[in-house]
């Protein structure tokens, strides 16, 4: 029994287990499901106390390479993002296996199976094996405090970065954890081995030949580790594979006791010989994962005949694409799901859409004033609350992306020779990407119109403090966008008609300008 | 004990403000539980949910099986119809705030709605809006749901008014006796109102 057992969202379940296991910091740009992280630290007295490092970062790069550089001094940190915050972060994560840590370093990556408040549905597991980088893959909130308290030694032990992968269901799953007593953080010990961190071809080159060495050592040895257990079964007419949250599901199927073997997967690599475990244990198998056929397509192999069969995404017992749960899987399991009356027919879908009097609202509406005159300008959007305009009563932009492209797409566009190009931008994902496409814009003078939609905050994430707050104007001038070009305007509707003359007085000037639409976000300031 | 819960709602609404009394009063009784919340884009304005489970068992899976739940409660009569499949059509409660939140074009005309959920053997509906402002607490509409659906939840009435007292604790002790006044007068309608046994 535990004594002091706390309520925690997996997300904040991992904070918890970072502090306990001794960081010095927190790295991170917001984004869901993974924003409650960095929050919990913000908050918790201890952190604050102990001075723990909790600033946002610009962008998902920025964090990994600042928490690799508390990692290099000695100290543990911990990095949070998205999985889409893993493709921005993409080159410092798959270089610290190249040159290893010092301090313990762990990656808590929240992918977001179906959707829900992203662009893809990218598994993180690939990247994890892309860059040689072991993966823990928690199925409870006390699973992921107890593994992120171990990924820290972990990541010490191998002296390799660790990632911890977290789902939407379990990141924003609220359950009782109970914490194990903390320990006190690193001491200052900087690294001293210019081989293992300068990354010159001959340095790189041994470092690359030693991991590859090593990955099998390490595959072996996980199998010493508490993450990858089988169960056995008494019916082997069916084996489960379960890894994460499907393991849950799985349990909930059979509230009385599971009769089949189970493989459950905690740890990836997962080594050969726990695997061979497979051939004789049952006849065919289940594979359960949440996000892509990862496990699947590796069990399968190329081979049109694979070892034993396997069921799963790929042969659609379960559905391909999306988040699992408990009815689907009852159904790939041949159980009969209930069900509850149908929904009436009387009931549409209730899709989110920008607040009542929210600035952005006003910014659309001025936009579409100047832009329904040119049928052939496009408008090219962003990443935040304002990608909401392309949804009725709006239907004002054109593409989203990714973060940051809206100005350097507005910017191809334009060499292409469309006209106007538009670009619409958020504060806090113009501080996160915005920047360097807009040098290239200003180096080459290209005709696009640029509206920065300042509220002051980074609002589809709950308010977090904005890193371009304050410094805007002073940004765009000083990468080079000519001040006549430079304005702000208030999105209010009683300056809804200068405002769009602003806007197409811009237009017709054939280079940058930048109007900086500013008006704080409606959330914030009712909760200040 | 095992008891599974949906809580439904519009995106603004503070359904999770509800959530955290219900899980704060399970913690008090030593119980496991489980909620899985909404986050990020839904937020604004769309349909969100939680699904909330209690047991005094581990529990497995976070999300609600369909047919699995003994009660949606919804602070929006739209909301109230969304998650039926997931609703125990035996034993199943449905109790639902008359205040409809129209932030769309396609808003069904509300009795129709308010038909639909009388036509469920199972309901309590009546307008938490309009009971909190009668007592003077305009922002307790949350706190009036919980009362109404005190009477099915598996609590006695003093856990959940402990639970609520030592939520608003740091809003002083007003705002502790105006909301549990909601609470008592939201739960004693739902008691006093006869249960439909109509199809």
């Amino acid at each position: 029994m535990c004594t002091q057992s706390l309520l925690l969202l997996g997300d904040e379940a991992v904070a918890r287990a970072a502090l306990d296991a001794g960081i010095s910091g927190v790295y991170a740009y917001p984004g869901t499901p993974s924003t409650e992280i960095t929050e919990y630290i913000q908050q918790d007295p201890d952190a604050i106390a102990r001075n723990v490092h909790r600033q946002w970062c610009a962008n998902e790069k920025t964090a990994m390479e600042e928490a690799l550089g508390m990692s290099y001094a000695g100290k543990r940190a911990l990095v949070c993002m998205k999985h889409v915050g893993l493709n921005v972060a993409a080159d410092p994560f798959v270089n610290s296996a190249i040159t290893g840590v010092g301090g313990g370093l762990v990656v808590a990556v929240a992918d977001d199976p179906s959707m829900h408040s992203s662009q893809n549905e990218q598994d993180s597991r690939f990247y994890a094996r892309f860059a040689y980088i072991p993966l823990l893959e928690p199925s409870t909130q006390q699973e992921a405090y107890e593994m992120v308290r171990a990924a820290f030694d972990y990541s010490e032990q191998l002296r390799l970065p660790i990632v911890v992968r977290l789902v939407t269901r379990l990141a924003h799953s609220r359950a009782d954890v109970c914490p194990t007593p903390p320990r006190p953080e690193n001491p200052l010990a900087p690294a001293s081995e210019p081989s293992r961190w300068v990354l010159l071809p001959v340095h790189a080159r041994k470092n690359w030949d030693v991991l590859t060495r090593r990955w099998p050592e390490i595959t072996a040895a996980s199998q010493s580790l508490p993450w990858n257990r089988f169960f056995p079964g008494p019916d082997r007419r069916l084996g489960i594979v379960a890894a994460g949250i499907a393991f849950n599901y799985l349990h909930e199927c059979f509230p009385v006791g599971i009769p089949f073997p189970i493989l459950k997967i905690g740890h990836y690599p997962i080594s050969p010989t726990f695997l061979d475990t497979m051939k004789t244990a049952a006849d065919k198998w289940l594979c359960l994962e949440e996000g892509a056929p990862f496990l699947e397509e590796q069990l399968r192999g190329p081979f049109s005949t694979p070892l034993f069969p396997i069921r799963g995404r790929l042969d659609r017992t379960l559905p391909r694409t999306g988040e699992l749960n408990p009815d689907l899987v009852a159904k790939a399991l041949g159980l009969n799901p209930r069900e509850g009356p149908p929904v009436p027919r009387l009931v549409p879908p209730r899709p989110p859409s920008l607040c009542r009097r929210c600035p952005h609202a006003d910014t659309y509406d001025f936009i579409r004033d100047v832009m329904d005159n040119y049928p052939h300008g496009r408008i090219f959007s962003d990443i935040g609350c304002y990608t909401l305009g392309a949804l009725p009563p709006h239907n004002a932009i054109h593409t989203c992306v990714d973060m940051g492209a809206a100005i350097t797409m507005a910017k191809g566009a334009a060499d292409a020779g469309l006209y106007p190009s538009l670009a619409v931008i958020g504060d806090s994902t113009f501080a996160h990407s915005g920047l360097t496409g807009l040098l290239d814009a200003v180096a080459e003078n290209s005709p696009i119109t640029i509206l920065i939609l300042d509220n002051e905050t980074t609002g589809m994430t709950g308010g977090q403090d904005s890193l371009a707050r304050g410094r805007i104007e002073s940004i765009v001038t000083g990468l080079g966008v000519a001040p006549d070009h430079v304005a702000v305007v208030t999105p209010l509707p009683r300056f809804r008609q200068e405002n769009a003359q602003r806007l197409r007085a811009e237009i017709a000037y054939r280079g940058v300008s930048v109007l900086i639409a500013r008006r704080p976000c409606i959330q914030i300031r009712k909760s200040s | 004990m095992h008891y599974d819960m949906i809580i439904a709602g519009v995106g603004g609404q503070g359904i999770l403000s509800i959530s955290a009394l219900i899980g704060r009063a399970a913690l008090t009784r030593g119980w496991h539980l489980k909620q899985s919340e909404v986050h990020g884009m839904a937020q604004r304005g769309g349909a969100v949910q939680s699904h909330l489970r209690l047991s005094d068992r581990p529990i497995h899976s976070d999300l609600i099986p369909r047919g699995r739940a003994l009660l949606i409660l919804a602070t929006e009569p739209l909301e109230a119809l969304r998650y039926l499949p997931w609703l125990d059509p035996e034993k199943g409660w449905l109790v639902a705030n008359e205040e409809p939140v129209r932030n769309m074009a396609a808003y069904p005309d509300p009795t129709t709605l308010y038909a639909a959920i009388r036509a469920f053997p199972r309901y309590f509906l009546f307008n938490a809006d309009t009971l909190a402002r009668q007592l003077q607490a305009p922002r307790a509409a949350n706190v009036a749901m919980l009362g109404a659906a005190s009477p099915r939840l598996p609590f006695e009435p003093e856990t959940l008014e402990a639970a609520i007292a030592a939520q608003f604790a740091r809003k002083g002790d007003s705002v502790v006796q105006s909301n549990l006044a909601v609470f008592r007068a939201a739960r004693k309608e739902a008691l006093r109102t006869p249960i439909s046994l109509a199809p």
